[in-house]
């Protein structure tokens, strides 16, 4: 069991009278690159909070990094990192103190911000713009050191929130090159996107419609089943029958 | 009363040389962009965030004074005429921009006023995309998804049968379905005869307008139609394919051969550095020789997501 | 379909279009405030909760407060009573025999805060009768100062009958007769119902209106109102006059609460009361907009709106503390204050029953205050959004 990353069971998240997941069941093995699809309304943001420990499920079991999600939902928050495309880091600090100050809440010491700060900057290649505000950084850089900061206490999965949103297409691959190189080292990346060529670089992608998980399987084999060649048309496939058009 | 001479066949916009600066200067949006919209066409300003997309609408919407060039929409100056432009066009800028705590209906009806007409008066023009937020009409738009907001916003656009139609970025942020809905709403307002400047991010839907400019870092790059566009795309293009791709790609990236490849969904999108042909069976055997298994290698179309890439990455991604 | 593609080339009416514009705007406005709980809250809840717990006087020292010392008697006791007046801190005596029209006069406009009046007899009543009297007229109408000022008084006589006590044996019973002048009660409710209508107008006009304005350009919704036919000063227009309406209802309800509910009645014109009150929202109204100008977001306007109006208006008003009391500088500050004025020409009217041939200085000031403001955005309008 301990090669899986995050297992959930029919995991149902009601407000109210409205079901907002609807009995999810999958699970996310350490080390894969996991795409999590839907459209807007569809329940993936509801869902990924309570993966990440933000909001308790109504019923049903969740196990994200080895953790409950109802008993123990501080110890997930400190094994996960988290990125998205609304909260990235502080526009008005500079890049090093963007590092300092969340390498300092991820719980590290000072020699470890100052080392791993150092081969993050020489990594992203921006080791000359430590003292710039992020701010004045383009969004496609702003995007990747975000990501950088994320996994810098190297967490077991990391949380990524439509992080390629807008950016230029030379970036978002880059920014995938670096989603490749923290699979190799080991950490689990659970991404959602709204570029469905990006969900054809996962490892196995799950399609939420109207609160349910309506595929989930590796690219390839989801292809086959309906029978088209891309991705995008597998998600059109399926999402254009939902009925949640207005929510 | 703007009159505008229909004899002639005119722009619906012109950009000559126009530059924006922000910060005192400091900040280049926009740099000498031209390029024209003719009537009735579709046109599509392709590129990433911060490219100057946004910036190029705030001026030909007269939002903005731009430092340094000429523009006119509809025949009229954005510096001088610009009352006479603010009458005759539609907007729907970046974000959702309506009124969140107002129903659907009242939204509609505020922007009516506000351009001296009425829903009924238009309605025909609207109708396609109405009905399809009619059931919601009711709702407070703030609670309606992105894809609805969207719709309506057009609406909003259009209630006024607007001779130019400005739309900034407007299927960003919406699910790939609505995206598609959207796109054939615009088609059908292609036969209505309205001028359509949009701006997009994204690649696939440039296939989709009747010319397109392709932007980034403020400089206009490429005006062309899609068909166009792509056959500038020097040399070919091949799909590689393999069992691992991702020490598929490093390999493609390492190999001498190879003047840029980047990931493109399931395939790897490889450009050679001279000599196309030659270039496939030595790279099948180099892959062979790498221990790659189900190697694919396909020439196929550029695309313009491809040609993008290469007209602003320069050095071997 | 083939549209015939061209602008509106109709002939409007551009009267009734702009008519049309405008009302079609403001019940947008109406809209918003009503679906907004938080902001209806604070629109309507906090004038109301002021009025009603408004409770809380402060009680400060004062020193150096102007008194006429009516000196009838001349003679050996009301001298020396006179001074210890003299010698003490809290008063600044000027000694004058003034009628009582010429008293109320001068504590109507201000002058003095007290009268102190000895009869011609007093030292004569004193020494033969053992008892005597003197008058003490106080201005009420501020209670918190009248009570501090007459038991300042009192303790000051006190003390002379203890010294002449001690010295001549002889017991004095000296009985002020303190008469409170406006608000013989002492009830909070005359002094602060108009300091609260001051800060509740300057509340809801200035900052509301701010946060308005801010928050169509925060959320897009005024780039699309400037690319329209829509002339940008309807735009503003548009904005003001909801709250200007709201903040009418709310000074009707103020003053509705404090003749019913506080018993205090309205002694002067209520129109005119309305008419100064339309000319003190307008310069609320022109203050809110200039912060909407420089404000980048909700936050900031609310913030400014605070900091710049919130603060001078409950400090340099004069209604929670006494203005002559500050540091110089700050009364200078006051000056420019419009709730300052409006706050007196309320009392005036409210408490003392006065007609506009009292106010007419301080309607100058406000007018004057409120032309510049409108001025000023006037200048600073912007028909672009930079």
């Amino acid at each position: 069991m301990d090669n899986i990353a995050i297992k959930a069971v029919n995991l149902t998240k009601r407000f109210d009278d409205f079901v907002a997941v609807d009995a999810i069941t999958f699970d996310v093995k350490q080390g894969e690159i996991f795409g999590f699809v839907g459209a807007n309304g569809a329940g993936k943001t509801t869902a990924m909070r309570i993966l990440c420990g933000l909001s308790t499920p109504t019923s049903g079991e969740a196990m994200v990094a080895g953790f409950d999600v109802y008993k123990q939902a501080e110890e997930i928050k400190k094994n996960i990192g988290y990125m998205s495309q609304k909260f990235s880091l502080y526009e008005d600090l500079t890049v090093m103190e963007n590092i300092t100050f969340y390498a300092g809440i991820y719980g590290l010491k000072d020699k470890e911000i100052k080392d791993r700060g150092a081969e993050l900057l020489e990594r992203l290649g921006i080791t000359a713009e430590a003292k710039t505000f992020v701010g004045s950084l383009p969004l496609g850089w702003k995007q990747k050191l975000a990501f950088s900061v994320a996994v810098i206490h190297r967490p077991k999965i990391v949380f990524l929130d439509e992080p390629t949103g807008g950016v230029d297409p030379v970036t978002r691959r880059q920014f995938w090159d670096l989603i490749y190189e923290a699979s190799d080292r080991g950490i689990t990346v659970f991404v959602t996107t709204h570029y469905m060529d990006e969900a054809e670089y996962c490892g196995r992608v799950s399609v939420m419609v109207d609160g349910r998980i309506d595929a989930f399987d590796t690219p390839a084999n989801l292809k086959k089943k309906f029978g088209v060649d891309s991705m995008n048309k597998v998600f059109y496939e399926l999402a254009r029958g939902a009925k949640r058009k207005a929510d | 009363m703007p009159i505008l001479n229909l004899s002639k066949k005119m722009s619906a916009i012109t950009l000559d040389n126009i530059t924006k600066t922000y910060n005192k200067g400091t900040v280049l949006a926009v740099d000498k962009a031209t390029f024209e919209v003719a009537e009735g066409e579709t046109f599509g300003l392709i590129g990433p965030d911060g490219a100057g997309k946004t910036s190029i609408f705030r001026v030909l919407t007269t939002l903005l004074l731009a430092e340094g060039g000429n523009a006119t929409v509809a025949g009229f100056d954005v510096v001088k005429d610009y009352e006479k432009i603010r009458n005759c066009i539609g907007y729907m800028p970046g974000r959702f921009s309506l009124y969140q705590d107002l129903t659907v209906e009242e939204n509609l009806n505020f922007f009516a006023t506000i351009f001296n007409t009425t829903v009924k008066e238009n309605y025909e023009l609207i109708r396609d995309i109405y009905v399809q937020i009619e059931p919601f009409k009711d709702r407070r738009a703030g609670k309606l998804s992105g894809g609805m907001k969207q719709k309506l916003a057009l609406c909003c656009a259009l209630i006024h049968k607007p001779v130019v139609l400005f739309l900034d970025e407007p299927t960003t942020g919406v699910d790939a379905v609505s995206r598609v809905e959207f796109w054939d709403m615009l088609k059908r307002l292609k036969h209505q005869g309205i001028s359509i400047l949009v701006s997009t991010p994204y690649m696939d839907e440039a296939a989709l307008c009747d010319r397109i400019a392709l932007i980034e870092g403020g400089k206009i790059l490429s005006i062309a139609s899609p068909a166009e566009t792509v056959k500038k795309y020097p040399g070919k293009l091949f799909a590689v394919k393999a069992a691992n791709m991702h020490l598929l790609l490093q390999d493609l990236r390492s190999y001498e051969g190879t003047h840029s490849c980047f990931t493109f969904g399931d395939a790897m999108h490889l450009s050679f550095k001279q000599n196309a042909d030659a270039g496939v069976s030595k790279l099948t055997n180099y892959l062979t020789a790498k221990g790659h298994k189900q190697i694919e290698i396909t020439e196929i179309p550029a695309g313009i997501e491809d040609y993008f890439i290469r007209i602003t990455e320069k050095a071997n991604g | 379909m083939n549209w015939p593609v061209g602008p509106n080339v109709k002939p409007i009416n551009m009267n009734s279009a702009v008519l049309k514009q405008l009302f079609a705007f403001i019940r947008k406005e109406f809209y918003h405030v009503f679906r907004d709980r938080k902001t209806l809250l604070m629109l309507f809840g906090v004038p109301i909760a002021q009025v009603l717990l408004f409770g809380f006087v402060l009680s400060n020292e004062i020193k150096g407060s102007r008194i006429v010392v009516c000196d009838y008697a001349k003679d050996y006791g009301s001298q020396e009573i006179i001074r210890k007046i003299e010698a003490s801190k809290y008063f600044k005596v000027q000694q004058a025999n003034l009628s009582h029209n010429q008293i109320e006069a001068a504590l109507r406009s201000g002058e003095i805060k007290m009268a102190v009046i000895f009869p011609d007899h007093f030292y004569n009543d004193l020494s033969h009768l053992n008892k005597a009297q003197i008058q003490v007229i106080a201005d009420a109408s501020d209670p918190n100062t009248a009570t501090t000022l007459t038991s300042y008084l009192s303790n000051i006589i006190n003390d002379y009958q203890a010294e002449a006590l001690a010295q001549n044996n002889m017991s004095y019973t000296i009985v002020p007769q303190i008469k409170m002048l406006y608000n013989p009660e002492l009830l909070g409710a005359p002094n602060f119902v108009p300091g609260v209508m001051a800060l509740v107008l300057m509340l809801i006009c200035a900052m509301m209106t701010a946060v308005g304005i801010v928050k169509e350009k925060e959320m897009g919704t005024m780039e699309i109102l400037l690319v329209s036919p829509l002339k940008p000063y309807l735009v503003i227009i548009s904005k003001t006059i909801p709250y200007l309406l709201i903040s009418l209802l709310n000074l009707t309800a103020i003053l509705l609460m404090s003749v019913y509910l506080l018993d205090l009645a309205i002694k002067g014109s209520v129109l005119l009361l309305f008419a100064e009150s339309t000319l003190f929202i307008i310069s609320c109204l022109a203050l809110g907009l200039l912060i909407s100008v420089g404000a980048t977001s909700q936050m900031a306007a609310m913030m400014t709106s605070q900091m710049s109006l919130m603060l001078p208006t409950m400090m340099l008003t004069g209604f929670m503390f006494p203005i002559e009391n500050m540091p110089f500088w700050m009364q200078g500050l006051s000056y420019i204050v419009p709730s300052r004025y409006y706050y007196t020409i309320v009392k005036a009217i409210m408490l003392q029953g006065l007609g506009f041939s009292a106010i007419w200085r301080e309607t100058l000031v406000l007018a004057a205050i409120t032309a510049v403001l409108v001025f000023i955005n006037v200048r600073k309008f912007k028909i672009r959004l930079a």
